[in-house]
């Protein structure tokens, strides 16, 4: 049971984590320690397996194999109503049968809290729902039904508060609005949110910590900005936002950096962002970190940058930036984003030009053909 | 010439729904009808002697309650029965799915007489006395059917989420049942009862190969159509139709106004409306 | 997306299912109720069919296998029974006519009245089945304005409509028309008027988007409502008994007198068996033909 005043918040720990349907594993033997006190997503397109995990913690979905612990405490085998667990559900499941304070009063209820009232009143002070105590679910909007399920999992305090994709069913700008309204009530309370979401966006916006997860295991975990910044996998690259990747071999290693060729061109990827262990490196470089220049500014281009030559195929002004489409020799087409602060000429369609960029954000990725054709299945699927 | 076309349809639909009412009205206006002879059957002369004095023939009111009794009884026991079925359908896996869909399927496409004759055959077999208990062995049998469609039809519309998030909330299986899953299946299983009662009151074919002398509302009439119906069971008639239609027509004017709400709340959920339009058609009485 | 939703919603309930004892037990008392007072009185039924007259003593019959009381019954009231699925045939196929346009006129013209059109839909069944028959006595008689209409128009064989088999007709084609209503209702309900629009954006007449896409979308509906008119009606005997003449007698008839008042088990007995075997053939070819094998 969650615990009344002081809350000490735990570390959630899933161990092994094995969930499968049939002969389809949902979630694989995932091992994971989510800090006490985090914002932590799990970031994955549907059918990754995220919700299962989420599931199997709320005690929802039963695990094949594998436990899990809040502290020292195992609840693997705790029933749903038992664990100190509290779930914001995908399109909310409020009850229509049943006010907004009702709502939110029916978890103490159940656990025979005393005073309700105080405890429901105070609560949707917090969510900015007062007013609204009386009304049935149906007669409040999608944002104002989000906050009350928001507030109905929390009022109970719970170690871990998790959250299935709690903003799917919001309009664009009420989401941006509600991701800020949550992480707001995450500060306040400081409880262990667990936000389950396919929108990477709404994942680095939100949480300290993202998982990245694929076919049931995860590919990635750490900070955003760091995931962003140094992808370790060619599915993490092109899943959180978009990359540049160049299939090569390495041919040299120096004391700080690695050379590598690809279709014929040399690229230097330094060792601290190598993830590469053998010889054959995808080199990646993110769209936004490059710089185009026409072909005859070549010379001005810094020494010790990666460079590219081509051909722009397309331009789409996007407002802040200018999406240019560039092809290389080989036939390979590459994004580039410009930021439009320049007044000026833009590359237009058919000119020559260069692209390049500093080894401070080229990585290297594993290569092999098996990352090749995730690449083109994320690709194809993002297509 | 397109104001016809695009108003033929309409003309069309009201026609046929005139149809439907047209002997509702023959019964109703013969209930204020004093007849020449014995038969009710051509209108004489205004009378309100049926309406005053509704019980005046002997008979009449008897078997009205007879029919009342039973339709409460074995509607009670059919909406219990059904609606367990209805849960286990939905709710649970067990083996022999198929054959329990057909048992509850079967009793729906079968003739009445069919019916009738073979749980008559069954009593004959036994010696089974016929009466009262036999006539509620049967509504029973053959409205739990009507129950299990009307039930499991409202159990599908609902959100298996609403039950996971009562189980969420600390509420164990009894309590997920009492404050969540009960609540919101009641108004199929109202439904399903008023359904059960009505087909139990107006039910003939079967009542009558297993009443023995016992003598429901329905028997009745068909004994007096011969020797000419009395004012009166055009009264009563008239008055069950009346209210039944009022009971109807207030639960619909609360969904509607519940349906109403929930569009201002933004959220149409096609899948509830759904389920109601089933209930409706299993909400069919069968004669 | 829509189509989308309502199977997602499907999977998660299928996933929802608990396998326990439970399950069993709340099975248990309804099914054990529907085995003994629905399925075994098929058996008994069939047994009783088989039985053999006591010698001497009407109305009473012992335990036998004599086959020959199914070729006996048929040969003697094979009339009836051929009558019994025109006549169920026929008002099957006015009911059909009757009822698609109202059907369709609710699920796509009528808006938020939709409720309020399936209340009256349904409404006239509150009010007495054998009563609203016999109104069609007063309605159908040979004084009344219909008789006398067509009768002007020199249209009725017989002069008169009440006691032939116009009337019974009449009668089922009236009786069971809600049941064609409703089923259609709900399978015109689901076609996305859109799908209406686009055919026509696509160069369909009116009657070419009925005929390739209407119709076809609402076959489910159409299979439900013809069964569910064509088998009440096809057993139904207070139609004819009320509205016809003798001439005009249905299966339903000779069942209820050979059983009630002949006591004559065995053919009773024998006849219920074949008019349900006949049925429940037709049912399965006609759902398999039309490809709709959920209507539970």
């Amino acid at each position: 049971m969650a615990n009344e005043g002081t809350h000490n918040v735990e570390d959630l720990h899933l161990t092994n984590l094995t969930k499968k349907f049939g002969e389809v594993a949902a979630v694989d033997d995932l091992t994971l320690t989510i800090p006490a006190g985090s914002f932590f997503a799990l970031l994955g397109a549907s059918g990754c397996g995220k919700t299962t995990t989420l599931r199997m913690v709320a005690g929802l979905e039963e695990p094949t194999s594998g436990s899990i612990h809040i502290g020292q405490q195992d609840i693997t085998n705790l029933r749903a109503f038992q664990r100190p667990v509290n779930t914001v559900f995908q399109s909310y499941a409020l009850f229509p049968h049943l006010d907004i304070f009702e709502n939110v009063a029916f978890g103490l209820r159940r656990r025979k809290v005393k005073n309700v009232d105080a405890a429901v009143n105070s609560m949707l002070e917090l969510v900015e729902l007062a007013p609204m105590a009386r009304r049935k679910p149906t007669q409040l909007s999608g944002g104002q039904q989000q906050r009350v399920a928001v507030a109905r999992a929390l009022i109970n305090e719970p170690d871990v508060l998790l959250l299935d994709e709690p903003l799917g069913a919001l309009d664009l700008k009420l989401r941006r609005q509600m991701q800020i309204e949550l992480k707001r009530i995450q500060t306040e309370v400081g409880t262990t949110f667990v936000h389950v979401t396919h929108d990477q966006e709404e994942a680095m916006t939100m949480a300290d910590t993202v998982a990245v997860m694929n076919s049931g295991r995860i590919e990635q975990m750490g900070h955003p900005a760091d995931i962003y910044e140094l992808p370790k996998t060619a599915f993490v690259a092109n899943f959180l936002g978009q990359a540049n990747l160049f299939a090569g071999a390495r041919t040299g290693t120096s004391s700080d950096s690695i050379d590598v060729v690809a279709n014929g061109i040399n690229f230097r990827v330094l060792s601290t962002r190598n993830s590469a262990p053998g010889d054959e490196v995808i080199v990646g470089i993110r769209p936004e970190k490059m710089t185009i220049l026409d072909l005859h500014d070549k010379d001005t281009i810094p020494s010790g940058h990666n460079m590219l030559e081509g051909r722009v195929i397309d331009v789409s002004y996007a407002g802040v930036s200018t999406q240019y489409l560039v092809e290389t020799q080989w036939g390979q087409k590459v994004t580039v984003f410009e930021q439009n602060v320049l007044v000026g000429d833009r590359s237009s369609v058919g000119d020559p030009v260069v692209l390049h960029w500093s080894p401070d954000h080229t990585f290297g990725l594993a290569g092999g053909e098996t990352v090749l054709a995730d690449t083109a299945q994320i690709l194809a699927v993002g297509a | 010439m397109r104001w016809i076309k695009s108003k033929l349809l309409g003309v069309i639909a009201v026609l046929v729904l005139i149809y439907l009412f047209i002997p509702i009205a023959v019964v109703g206006t013969l209930s204020f009808n004093k007849p020449e002879g014995k038969y009710n059957t051509s209108w004489n002369q205004f009378s309100l002697d049926a309406w005053t004095n509704i019980c005046g023939v002997p008979g009449v009111c008897d078997s009205f309650m007879i029919s009342v009794r039973i339709g409460i009884i074995s509607t009670i026991f059919a909406t219990i029965l059904g609606t367990m079925i209805a849960f286990a359908l939905v709710r649970y896996r067990f083996r022999g799915r198929a054959t329990t869909n057909l048992l509850i399927f079967l009793p729906m496409t079968t003739p009445e007489v069919v019916m009738g004759a073979s749980l008559l055959a069954l009593f004959l077999n036994l010696r089974f006395p016929l009466g009262e208990t036999t006539i509620i062995i049967a509504h029973i049998m053959f409205t739990i059917s009507f129950v299990v469609v009307t039930v499991k039809a409202r159990l599908q519309g609902m959100d298996p989420r609403l039950e996971e998030a009562a189980r969420d909330l600390y509420a164990g299986p009894r309590a997920t049942f009492r404050y969540v899953t009960f609540p919101l299946v009641a108004p199929g299983i109202a439904g399903a009862a008023l359904l059960g009662f009505s087909l139990s009151f107006d039910d003939f074919i079967i009542s009558f190969f297993n009443a023995g002398t016992v003598v429901t509302f329905p028997i009745y009439i068909w004994g007096a159509a011969q020797r000419g119906i009395p004012v009166q069971v055009n009264a009563l008639a008239t008055l069950v139709f009346v209210v039944a239609l009022l009971i109807v027509l207030t639960s619909q004017f609360v969904s509607y106004r519940k349906r109403k709400a929930l569009e201002a709340g933004m959220h149409s959920d096609s899948a509830i409306v759904g389920a109601d339009v089933k209930g409706l058609e299993a909400a069919m009485p069968r004669s | 997306m829509a189509a989308v939703l309502p199977s997602a919603g499907k999977q998660s309930q299928v996933s929802a299912q608990r396998k326990s004892r439970t399950g069993y037990f709340l099975l248990l008392p309804g099914m054990t109720w529907l085995a003994i007072f629905f399925a075994i009185p098929f058996v008994t039924l069939f047994m009783t069919s088989l039985q053999a007259p006591v010698a001497g003593k009407s109305g009473q019959y012992v335990p036998a296998f004599q086959v020959s009381n199914y070729p006996d019954a048929l040969a003697e009231y094979w009339p009836q029974f051929l009558r019994s699925f025109l006549y169920a045939g026929i008002a099957t196929g006015l009911a059909l006519l009757i009822a698609y346009p109202l059907a369709y006129f609710i699920a796509f013209k009528v808006g938020r009245w939709r409720a309020l059109m399936l209340v009256l839909v349904i409404a006239p069944s509150f009010a007495s089945f054998l009563l609203r028959t016999y109104a069609w006595k007063t309605i159908l008689s040979d004084e009344g304005f219909i008789t006398s209409f067509f009768n002007a128009l020199h249209l009725l064989p017989d002069d008169r409509i009440l006691n032939t088999s116009i009337a019974v007709v009449a009668g089922l084609t009236y009786n069971f028309l809600p049941f064609m209503i409703l089923p259609l209702y709900a399978a015109l309900e689901k076609i996305d008027p859109r799908l209406l629009e686009a055919s026509n954006d696509l160069y369909a007449s009116a009657f070419t988007t009925f005929r390739k896409i209407t119709w076809p979308l609402s076959l489910p509906g159409v299979v439900a409502g013809t069964l569910l008119t064509f088998i009440p009606a096809a057993g139904d005997y207070i139609n004819s008994e009320l509205l016809g003449s003798t001439q005009d007698r249905m299966i339903g008839n000779v069942i209820q007198t050979n059983f009630i008042e002949f006591r004559d088990y065995p053919t009773a007995s024998a006849l219920s068996f074949v008019l349900m075997a006949v049925i429940l053939v037709m049912v399965f070819t006609y759902i398999r033909r039309a490809g709709t094998e959920d209507l539970v």
